[in-house]
Order: structure tokens, then C-alpha cells, then sequence
């Protein structure tokens, strides 16, 4: 009994996530659908590159990706885009202060999405890992095991939470959203249906656009995630065939020292 | 070296005689692994191999890690995502320490808990076992100073916390403070010697992995029936032993890559499980998080830190008689060091001449109360410093203590233990039948 007690506290250990108990007065969180959740999930090349026109659009103004090299955006596992179209996003829309030539000069691809903090807004390079949706039950964080770790939800949910309610308390303005922690935020409604057009027609509500610029913002937290996958998928595949092998060995080995069980 | 009689290297070819005369170093390894072991050992004896095996998979992908990454307060951060994104490999290799810490300390805790059921700890296993707690009171050491050097938000506020509690200690607490972090309060110099230190205690530890199996190799392995190994002679011991290789070396590589599987589908598919969002973000000295919370693996004593608040009765006499000099804080820090230090001396605590826990009626249900007493701790650890937790914080907290300091003294005296095998011979054909009998068919 005590043996069956000590595996399950071993599993429960292992289910036991600290990260399940982070801001208190937790927003609600929507568990959106995303192609990359699950073992199997992968990222939609198309969806990257929307995510990455919205913020390009809209985020950028205010906010940086400081974390990401530029050239990352024609890595494969990403939104894999033709390596002249990066040196041209690179050059169109983003400058560089040049220390040597004291000057700016347009940005190359091996140049890092620039800072920014305008108005105080945070960098979203690793937003999407920075922030959890699904907590429970009781803390415990269970459902992160099956919902996912929840940071592209929160912020699609975020995008979309906002009830068109402000208040104005020292000067500063807030917005109330839903999904915020505390219920009110100093961000305004930066997403609207129609808001950017998409050349291939793709949809463009709200939720659309929440959850393209939030998968976007999941692939810059977690550039390798299509490798790590991969590569978690051979270890188990190669482990299991180890343990079975073992497993065997060791029946063989013990065999003859086991008299019930002999074969 | 070993106290159980068994065949002993003996060098054959003249190369081996001359180089045996000059250094026993194959006598030593042959002793070593050739070891005498309890046949009777359960599948709750190899989280050891995987121990070792963390210990291995923490300084090779930390060797790695070091190779990349920069300990200056400006550059830390953006360091490990330097490694996360352009290293070759990068991304596996931090998560595979990252998540490493976590399975050290499950394989830890299982360890002790398994050592406390069946009184591994007990005479003449004194020594393996305070090895053992100073072991793990360096892993925690290592674990918390290696939570810092990512230089996110948990990081930092896990720090400043983590060191005010030496703070708290009476006349010598703000020097003690001010060494560790360098300075005043947590900043580059803090940063530096976290990692210097990171870097150091692994090894530290490693040289006490080689005392702590050195000295439970002299006095041989505990076995689930508490039962020593008879040692009359060379012929009597293999009644109840089998050698450690091949038999438990193959049984515990099997234990080894069943635990891999599990820790390799963490790694790959949700590396970010146990961690906590909030180290994502880059440290900031002006924004303190909403909750502080230690990883997982400290909870439990967290938890016993918090729970004597200044409102318990027991705090209030204590700084009452020691005229305010022992405060809530202090109490605190007490209280979490005594949780170990009371485990830590349950070879002395403990008063029943049976070893094993199987055969203790009553010993087994007060056990089975500690290990739910731990997972309470653990969660309530997490919890906000509010009631109904803080109550039940003090309620666990007392059970821990209880249970070193009362339960087990009195249990050893009050108890009726049920009947032992006579061997562990006996006890293993009990189970698997009697090898080499009538009714047995031959291996295929």
C-alpha cells in the first residue's frame, strides 16, 4: 500500500506547478483554440505572419520585442519568411541608432526588434510566457495540464475583454477588461474589428485579430517550441523502446533467483 | 571495505598485480560495484541512481550554460534568452536544467521519505543518513542561489526575501545579510557570488555523494524488512544478497529510464510547468510582484517559516522569556532550520528497536499522516498569508514537529510491532517463492 502511496505522491509532486499560483485576483481567461497547444500542435505559418503585421500595425507603437533578432522571422518552426522580405520588413519599418555614424540608419536583419516603452508599455517579447491563464482548482493549477500554460489566451482574452467602460483616477485614464487582473487597466481598446486588412481576405474581427497577434506574440516568447516538440517526441519514442528493453532484460536476469515467476 | 563477507578482487595478469600493489584502484571499483545487496530491495531504492544521475545531468548542462551565459545584473537576463534563441541546442539544454532542479528534488523527496518509512536511518546508518540531510540542505542552497541567476522577477524579490531571513537573526543577522549580498541589498555583487557559489556546491556535493555511499557500502544497504544481512560467512550472506552488478544495476537503469520517460515529456512538451510566469519578466527593484512565491520544492518549508506569526502563543512566550530578542521573524527562521534539524536527528529521536515501518501497526498510519502533512505544507505554502491558511499552516507545522519529537520517542515504546521474517531470505521467497524449487520451469 505504502508503495502505491509513495508513486502517487511522486506523480502528484510532479503535477504540483508553482507557476499556478501567480497574480491573485485573477481575470477571467477564455480558453481560446491555438494550432500549437498539445504535444502535437505546431505553429500557423500564415497566423505568425498576420500576428506580426498587427504588430507591426498597431503594437509596435508603443510597445518592443527587444529579445528578437529580426532574422528569426525566416527561421522555419516560425513564419518562416523569404529572407529578402525579412531585410525589407527590417528596413521599411524599423530604424537603428548607429553609435559609430551618430545617426540613425534602417534596420537589417541581424539588428533585434527595437526597445520600446512608450507610454511606459511593457516589452512583449516574452509576454506570452510572463503570463498564465488557468490556475485551479484550488490553486493547484491542474487544469494548466490540460488547458496549456494559458499566456496567449490571457492575451487574447485581454484584447478582447475590454467592456467599453473608463474611469479617470489621478489624472490617468482606465479601461475596464475583463481578463485584466484587478479589472481595470491603463491600455486602452487597441484592437477593433477591421482594424488592420489582411491581403489574403483573411478574417479580421476582433477575435481574429486577438488571437493572430497572440499566437505571433507566443512564437516570439517561445521561438523553438516546433524543435523542443520534436525533439521531446524522439526522447520519449527512444525512451520507452529503452525502458521495454530493460523491462525485459531485467525479467531475464531475475529469473532464476524468482521461483513463482520463472519465464 | 564492506562489512558483509563476499569475493574480493584479486589481480591475475602480472600488469594487474603491479599496478594493485601501487594503487587498488580496480579493487576498488570491483568492491564497489561486486557490492553484497539485499535481494529483497523494492522499486522505492532507486530514486539513489537517479540522484546520481540529476547530480550528473545539473553540472554537465550547467558546464554547458556557463559557457553562454553572463552574471552582470544588465546582461543576465538577456543572456539566458540569448541562449534560448541562438545557441545551438540552447533551448533544450536550459530547460533540461531548469526542469532537472525540479526531479532532483522529487528523487530527494521520495529518497528521505522511503529512508523514514522503512528507518534506513536508524544505528548503524546514522552516518549515511546526516551526510545525506547535509546533502540536501546544499542542494537547497544551490537550487535557490541558481533560481537567481536568470535575473527575472522571482528571481530578485526571491532573493531579497530568502536573505532577509538572516537578517532576522539577533546581534549577527545584518552582517550575515550584508555578506551575502555584498552590499546592502540584492544587486550586481549579490548576483556574482550566487553564481560563484552555483557553480561551486555541486561539486561540494558531489564529494558527499561519495562519503554517503562510502559509508552505507561499510554498513551495507537497509531492505524493506529492516532485517541485517547475515554475515557468518561468505556462503550465508548470499542466501540474502545478490551482487549490485548485474542485478540492481539493470533494475535500477529500468527505474532510471521509466523516470526519464516522464521528466523527457515534461522537458519537451510543457517545460514551463513548474516554473513561474512571473521570472519571465526581467528583474525590476521598483515593482515588487503581487505574491513572492519560492519554487515548489521550497514550499513545505516555506510555509513553516510563515506559519509562526506573532499572534501564536508559542512566539509570544518565546520572545516573552527571551526578552524580545527571539521576535516572530526570528521564530520563523527557527522553526523552518528546526524542521530539518528535527529530521535530521531521527536516528536519536526515534526509540523503536524495529527498523522497518512494515512491520509497525501504529508507526504506519502516523507515516502516512507526515507524507499528507508534507503535500498540505506545500500547498499552503503557496497560498496568501491569510486565514483559513494561516491556521492550518500552524496546525501542519505543529504534526511536523509532533511527529519527530513526540510521536516517534513514544511510538518505540508504546507500540506492539507485528512478526518479522527471520531473514531476508525468508522474506524474499515469501514473495517470489522458493528460487530453484520442484515446481519451477526453466528459464527460456
Amino acid at each position: 500500500m505504502l508503495k502505491k502511496i509513495a508513486t502517487g505522491a511522486a506523480f502528484a509532486l510532479a503535477l504540483f506547478p508553482a507557476a499556478s499560483f501567480a497574480a491573485g485576483a485573477a481575470g477571467k481567461v477564455i480558453d481560446y483554440d491555438f494550432s500549437f497547444e498539445g504535444p502535437f500542435g505546431t505553429y500557423d505559418t500564415n497566423q505568425l505572419q498576420r500576428g506580426l503585421q498587427i504588430y507591426t500595425e498597431v503594437c509596435a507603437a508603443c510597445h518592443g520585442l527587444k529579445q528578437v533578432p529580426i532574422r528569426t522571422l525566416s527561421d522555419e518552426g516560425g513564419p518562416n519568411m523569404p529572407e529578402d522580405q525579412v531585410r525589407a520588413y527590417a528596413a521599411e519599418n524599423f530604424s537603428i541608432y548607429d553609435p559609430i555614424e551618430d545617426e540613425d540608419r534602417p534596420a537589417k536583419p541581424t539588428d533585434h526588434f527595437p526597445e520600446n516603452n512608450n507610454a511606459g508599455a511593457p516589452d512583449l517579447s516574452m509576454m506570452a510566457k510572463a503570463r498564465a491563464g488557468f490556475h485551479g482548482p484550488y490553486g493547484l493549477g491542474l487544469n494548466q495540464m490540460f488547458k496549456g500554460m494559458g499566456g496567449a489566451e490571457y492575451i487574447a482574452s485581454l484584447m478582447t475583454g475590454y467592456t467599453g467602460e473608463t474611469k479617470e483616477e489621478a489624472g490617468t485614464f482606465f479601461y475596464e477588461n475583463t481578463a485584466f487582473p484587478g479589472g481595470w487597466i491603463s491600455m486602452g481598446p487597441p484592437l477593433d474589428d477591421e482594424l488592420v486588412e489582411f491581403i489574403d481576405g483573411s478574417p479580421n474581427d476582433l477575435e481574429s485579430l486577438s488571437k493572430d497577434v497572440s499566437a505571433f506574440l507566443m512564437w516570439t516568447a517561445e521561438p523553438k517550441m516546433m524543435a523542443r516538440k520534436q525533439a521531446g517526441f524522439v526522447g520519449v519514442l527512444f525512451l520507452t523502446v529503452l525502458s521495454v528493453l530493460l523491462y525485459l532484460t531485467n525479467k531475464r536476469l531475475w529469473a532464476p533467483h524468482k521461483g513463482k515467476e520463472n519465464g | 571495505m564492506s562489512g558483509i563477507p563476499h569475493d574480493h578482487y584479486e589481480p591475475k595478469t602480472g600488469g594487474e598485480k603491479w599496478l594493485h600493489s601501487r594503487l587498488p584502484i580496480v579493487g576498488l571499483i570491483y568492491d564497489t560495484i561486486m557490492i553484497p545487496t539485499p535481494k529483497n530491495l523494492n522499486w522505492l531504492w532507486i530514486w539513489g541512481i537517479v540522484l546520481a544521475f540529476c547530480l550528473a545531468l545539473q553540472i554537465v548542462t550547467g558546464i554547458v550554460l556557463v559557457m553562454h551565459y553572463t552574471p552582470h545584473v544588465d546582461l543576465a537576463f538577456a543572456s539566458v534568452e540569448h541562449i534560448m534563441r541562438n545557441v545551438n541546442g540552447g533551448h533544450m539544454i536550459r530547460y533540461l536544467h531548469q526542469n532537472g532542479a525540479s526531479l532532483f528534488f522529487i528523487a530527494v523527496y521520495i529518497h528521505i521519505f522511503r529512508g523514514l518509512y522503512y528507518g534506513s536511518y536508524k544505528a548503524p546508518r546514522e552516518i549515511t543518513w546526516i551526510i545525506g540531510m547535509l546533502i540536501y540542505l546544499l542542494m537547497m542552497g544551490t537550487a535557490f542561489m541558481g533560481y537567481v541567476l536568470p535575473w527575472g522577477q522571482m528571481s530578485f524579490w526571491g532573493a531579497t526575501v530568502i536573505t532577509g531571513l538572516f537578517g532576522a537573526i539577533p546581534f549577527i543577522g545584518e552582517p550575515i545579510q550584508t555578506l551575502l549580498l555584498g552590499g546592502p541589498a540584492v544587486d550586481n555583487a549579490t548576483l556574482n557570488r550566487f553564481f560563484s557559489l552555483h557553480y561551486l556546491l555541486p561539486f561540494v556535493i558531489a564529494g558527499l555523494v561519495i562519503v554517503h555511499i562510502w559509508a552505507f557500502h561499510t554498513t551495507g544497504n537497509n531492505n524493506p524488512t529492516g532485517v541485517e544481512v547475515r554475515r557468518g560467512s561468505k556462503e550465508e550472506a548470499a542466501k540474502d544478497t545478490l551482487p549490485f552488478w548485474p542485478y540492481f544495476v539493470i533494475k535500477d537503469f529500468l527505474g532510471l529510464a521509466v523516470v526519464l520517460l516522464v521528466f523527457w515529456a515534461i522537458v519537451g512538451f510543457m517545460p514551463n510547468y513548474l516554473g513561474h510566469p512571473d521570472n519571465y519578466i526581467e528583474a525590476n527593484p521598483l515593482a515588487t510582484p503581487a505574491h513572492i512565491v519560492p519554487e515548489w520544492y521550497f514550499l513545505p518549508f516555506y510555509a513553516i517559516l510563515r506559519a509562526f506569526t506573532s499572534e501564536v502563543w508559542v512566539v509570544q512566550f518565546a520572545s516573552f522569556i527571551t526578552g524580545g530578542i527571539i521576535d516572530a521573524k526570528f521564530f520563523g527562521v527557527l522553526a523552518m532550520f528546526g524542521a530539518i534539524a528535527v529530521m535530521a536527528l531521527a536516528p536519536w529521536l526515534d526509540t523503536s528497536r524495529v527498523r522497518s515501518g512494515r512491520y509497525r501497526p501504529q508507526f504506519k498510519w502516523w507515516f502516512l499522516l507526515l507524507v499528507i502533512d508534507f503535500f498540505a505544507l506545500m500547498w499552503l505554502g503557496a497560498m496568501p498569508a491569510e486565514e483559513p491558511y494561516a491556521t492550518f499552516s500552524l496546525i501542519a507545522s505543529a504534526y511536523w514537529f509532533g511527529y519527530f519529537l513526540v510521536i516517534l520517542p513514544l511510538l518505540g515504546v508504546i507500540e506492539k510491532p507485528a512478526e518479522m521474517p527471520e531473514t531476508i531470505e525468508a522474506d524474499f521467497d515469501a514473495h517470489y517463492g522458493k528460487s530453484g524449487g520442484a515446481d519451477a520451469t526453466p528459464a527460456e
